[in-house]
């Protein structure tokens, strides 16, 4: 039995932690939050060279070739800084579609810039408000072009290609945008129009892309079944994020409620807050080794990967989203306030929760893949 | 990452495999788990002690413990190895749990070699069991608040005063014993600690009635019994260092046996009854609380599978072993609420021939506000969480630094 990250893995993971508590303390995310910037610039060139975003990318594509176990510790540390970089969208979504689907052609020509980070990708699915679905893609593709709305579009204002699920002659599959194509001042391609949207979490930007007959080609051989895959394996991915970036929370707030004191002594030694505390660990505990069991089926393209990216996805929204109220809550209020960081907390998981489909889609996803193993 | 066993572990599973398809029958699907239910017939002690004898003849007993004391110093993870392969055969209901769970560690670790070399042999043959007087009336979480006293006369001591919640007292040979010594000074500094021979004159058995009519449990009442001197453990007044060593094996054992399954089951459950005149199962409501269920009920499993991974390296299981029973007992219990309301009026009925799967949520829900009380409440766990894991500061405490016989006592004490 060894149901544990590899000490090599752990060391990946400290040298991450590292790096960002020096180029991403909490208020390098407040700068991108109180700033017009998208995405902080810097920190993304350098996470490339700590070869981050290549984790996955075979080497003669120039990545690092980590493997999807050390990915998951970078998501982690990634989550824990709420660093305010595309690295979601463009790793766990664009990148594995690529390698997942791509073409040899597209490979080459996407995946070089992705691990240096020269490129940013993105994934646009939702339409509409409402629960985000295969079936209520409506988005078209007639011979060749693109038409039809996105939003939001998570890092759509700064991506340079989106990965886009659109239907071609009722059929749905997957395409690649190349936003940079033919494009002039402003980097966007003929009959594309892009509009930042005022985002729930700010450090995190998102936009609403209107596709008007613009170039694309289809990403390898996709469908459905890709979409659906495609999302597992970024569910899993984001999970650690999630859980990386609630145990933060939970240790900000722990040493919060240590050292405020009322009626004499700290606040941490009532109980109203202490079994509250006792309850948010375990939640996190229990994302944690939900996420594990997921990443292993990642790493191992595991048939149980359809039920372990589920309930890996629950349960680290859920506890994230848990733990950043609490958060305020304990804090009083001053965790009202602009100036405490609580509310960067609060509002990322918020963000995590929703661009990937929502807790409810997930259930009700889980329910169906058990029926279905459960009937064969 | 990996689920499989270490070479060693292999080894050691196929040996003790080997030895059970030997001595044992498989265990046939539908057999069922038997949560805290009533079994303590004559029967059952009879075919326990058979059972226990032949693994203690094999040394199988007491794999942990020392190869001198008839065990063969078996590492933390090939105890779970064993308890895993014998959990595939039909053995006897399981009557030494306490004394080879709790009774023999607290005796090996504080015990005289005179009393390890008195107790020990007999408690792993089985030839002997053994059963935990700890709790009283009064003394449940705040256990140190214990009122039975023991009175030096000569060389014995004499005790009076009341247990509860003693598993297994009626068919027990002996029992460890916390008692106060000393009611002048502060209560954990008044306790001390005994073995009991359950067959003394003045010990006097009640069985108690569980709200689901099992009688697990017991009242034992002490009255003017002796209990020689040499049958103490430890020093007078160290009563409550020694009961804690006896505490830390108990919440081990505890908790590990919380299964998953029977909330995955709720899907298949669920296909059984309409909902507006569809199968319950396709409604979104009931969709997402069996999911919530069963995302919380793989989140225990894989968290005992991390704690399995560092029994397999040799290291000490991380806090996460603490979860199991605070989550899993309220999960249990709200799961077998949920199909109780699924099967609507017929949730309420405990006949196995007109509510669905013969009653077996109904029996669970009877069963499950046991389990979050034994072996320390949700409370207390949630205390032990927050002081120990998360280094938060402990309760102010009302009666710190106040003599026993000063410490108030509410109405329902008195």
């Amino acid at each position: 039995m060894n149901f544990d990250f590899s000490d090599e893995q752990k060391l990946l993971q400290q040298t991450t932690r590292d790096y960002l508590a020096e180029h991403s303390p909490l208020s390098t995310c407040r700068d991108i939050l109180e700033s017009d910037q998208s995405y902080a610039a810097t920190l993304w060139k350098g996470a490339a060279e700590m070869g981050w975003q290549g984790a996955v990318i075979p080497e003669q594509y120039g990545g690092a070739e980590f493997g999807h176990l050390e990915l998951a510790m970078i998501a982690y540390e990634v989550g824990r800084a709420l660093a305010p970089i595309p690295f979601g969208p463009s790793v766990y979504v664009a990148t594995e579609a690529i390698l997942e689907f791509g073409s040899d052609a597209q490979k080459n020509q996407w995946l070089p810039k992705l691990a240096s980070g020269e490129a940013i990708g993105t994934f646009a699915f939702a339409e509409k408000p409402g629960q985000n679905t295969v079936e209520a893609v409506a988005a078209t593709v007639t011979d060749g072009k693109l038409s039809g709305t996105k939003s939001p579009v998570v890092d759509g204002d700064i991506a340079n290609f989106i990965i886009v699920a659109a239907r071609e002659k009722g059929a749905l599959s997957l395409y690649i945008v190349d936003l940079d194509a033919g494009g002039g001042a402003g980097g966007t391609a003929p009959g594309i129009k892009r509009t930042t949207l005022e985002s729930f979490d700010p450090s995190r930007s998102q936009a609403r892309v209107v596709f008007e007959g613009a170039g694309c080609e289809r990403l390898g051989v996709t469908d459905a079944t890709s979409i659906s895959v495609l999302l597992d394996r970024a569910a899993v991915l984001t999970a650690f994020e999630q859980v990386g970036a609630a145990e933060r929370a939970f240790e900000i707030t722990r040493e919060f409620i240590l050292g405020r004191f009322a009626f004499g002594k700290p606040i941490a030694a009532f109980q109203a807050i202490k079994h509250r505390m006792a309850d948010l660990w375990c939640e996190i505990e229990l994302a944690r080794s939900n996420a594990y069991y997921a990443a292993w089926a990642l790493s191992n393209n595991d048939p149980e990967l359809s039920v372990a990216s589920c309930i890996a996805r629950i349960q680290a929204s859920q506890a994230f989203e848990k733990v950043t109220v609490e958060m305020i809550e304990f804090h009083g209020g001053v965790g009202y306030t602009w100036e405490y960081d609580c509310h960067l907390f609060y509002r990322r998981a918020k963000l995590l929760s929703a661009s990937l489909g929502t807790p409810k889609h997930w259930k009700n996803l889980l329910i169906d893949r058990l029926q279905a193993q459960q009937a064969a | 990452m990996d689920f499989n066993d270490t070479s060693e572990e292999a080894a050691f599973r196929t040996e003790a495999r080997t030895w059970l398809e030997a001595n044992a029958e498989r265990i046939t699907p539908g057999d069922t788990d038997g949560i805290m239910e009533e079994a303590d017939t004559p029967r059952m002690v009879a075919d326990a002690k058979v059972w226990q004898k032949k693994k203690a003849d094999a040394g199988w007993a007491c794999i942990t413990w020392p190869k001198e004391f008839g065990g063969r110093g078996a590492t933390p993870m090939q105890n779970v190895i064993w308890n895993e392969e014998q959990a595939k055969f039909q053995t006897p209901r399981d009557i030494y749990g306490i004394g080879i769970g709790m009774c023999g560690p607290t005796i090996l670790t504080h015990g005289t070699p005179e009393q390890k070399e008195r107790w020990i042999p007999k408690l792993l043959s089985g030839e002997e069991i053994w059963c935990q007087l700890f709790s009283e009336p009064s003394a449940g979480s705040d256990l140190a608040g214990l009122r039975s006293t023991a009175v030096k006369d000569g060389d014995d001591w004499i005790i009076n005063g009341q247990k509860i919640w003693t598993t297994g007292a009626h068919f027990c040979d002996w029992g460890i014993l916390v008692v106060r010594t000393d009611p002048n000074v502060v209560k954990h500094a008044g306790l001390s600690y005994f073995v009991v021979d359950m067959h003394s004159p003045g010990i006097e058995i009640r069985p108690i009635t569980q709200i689901n009519k099992g009688q697990g449990f017991n009242e034992v009442f002490f009255s003017d019994v002796r209990i020689p001197d040499d049958q103490r453990i430890s020093e007078i007044g160290n009563g409550w260092a020694v009961a804690i060593t006896t505490l830390m094996n108990e919440r081990q054992s505890i908790g590990s046996g919380l299964g998953i399954g029977s909330v995955e089951d709720l899907i298949q459950f669920a296909q059984n009854f309409e909902i507006d005149g569809a199968p319950a199962i396709e409604d979104r409501q009931v969709r997402e609380q069996i999911a919530d269920y069963i995302v919380k009920a793989r989140g225990l499993k894989y968290t005992s599978l991390r704690t399995l991974t560092a029994l397999s390296q040799g290291r000490p299981p991380g806090p996460e072993a603490s979860i199991g029973k605070l989550v899993g007992a309220v999960l249990q219990q709200e799961a077998a609420s949920f199909a109780m309301e699924l099967a609507g009026a017929s949730g309420a009925l405990l006949d196995p021939n007109e509510t669905p799967d013969e009653a077996a949520w109904q029996e669970r829900y009877l069963a499950l506000p046991g389990l979050r009380i034994a072996g320390g409440t949700d409370e207390v766990l949630r205390n032990i969480i927050a002081e120990r894991v998360l280094g938060l500061p402990s309760d102010t405490r009302a009666d710190k630094g106040i003599p026993f016989r000063d410490i108030p006592n509410g109405p329902v004490n008195a």
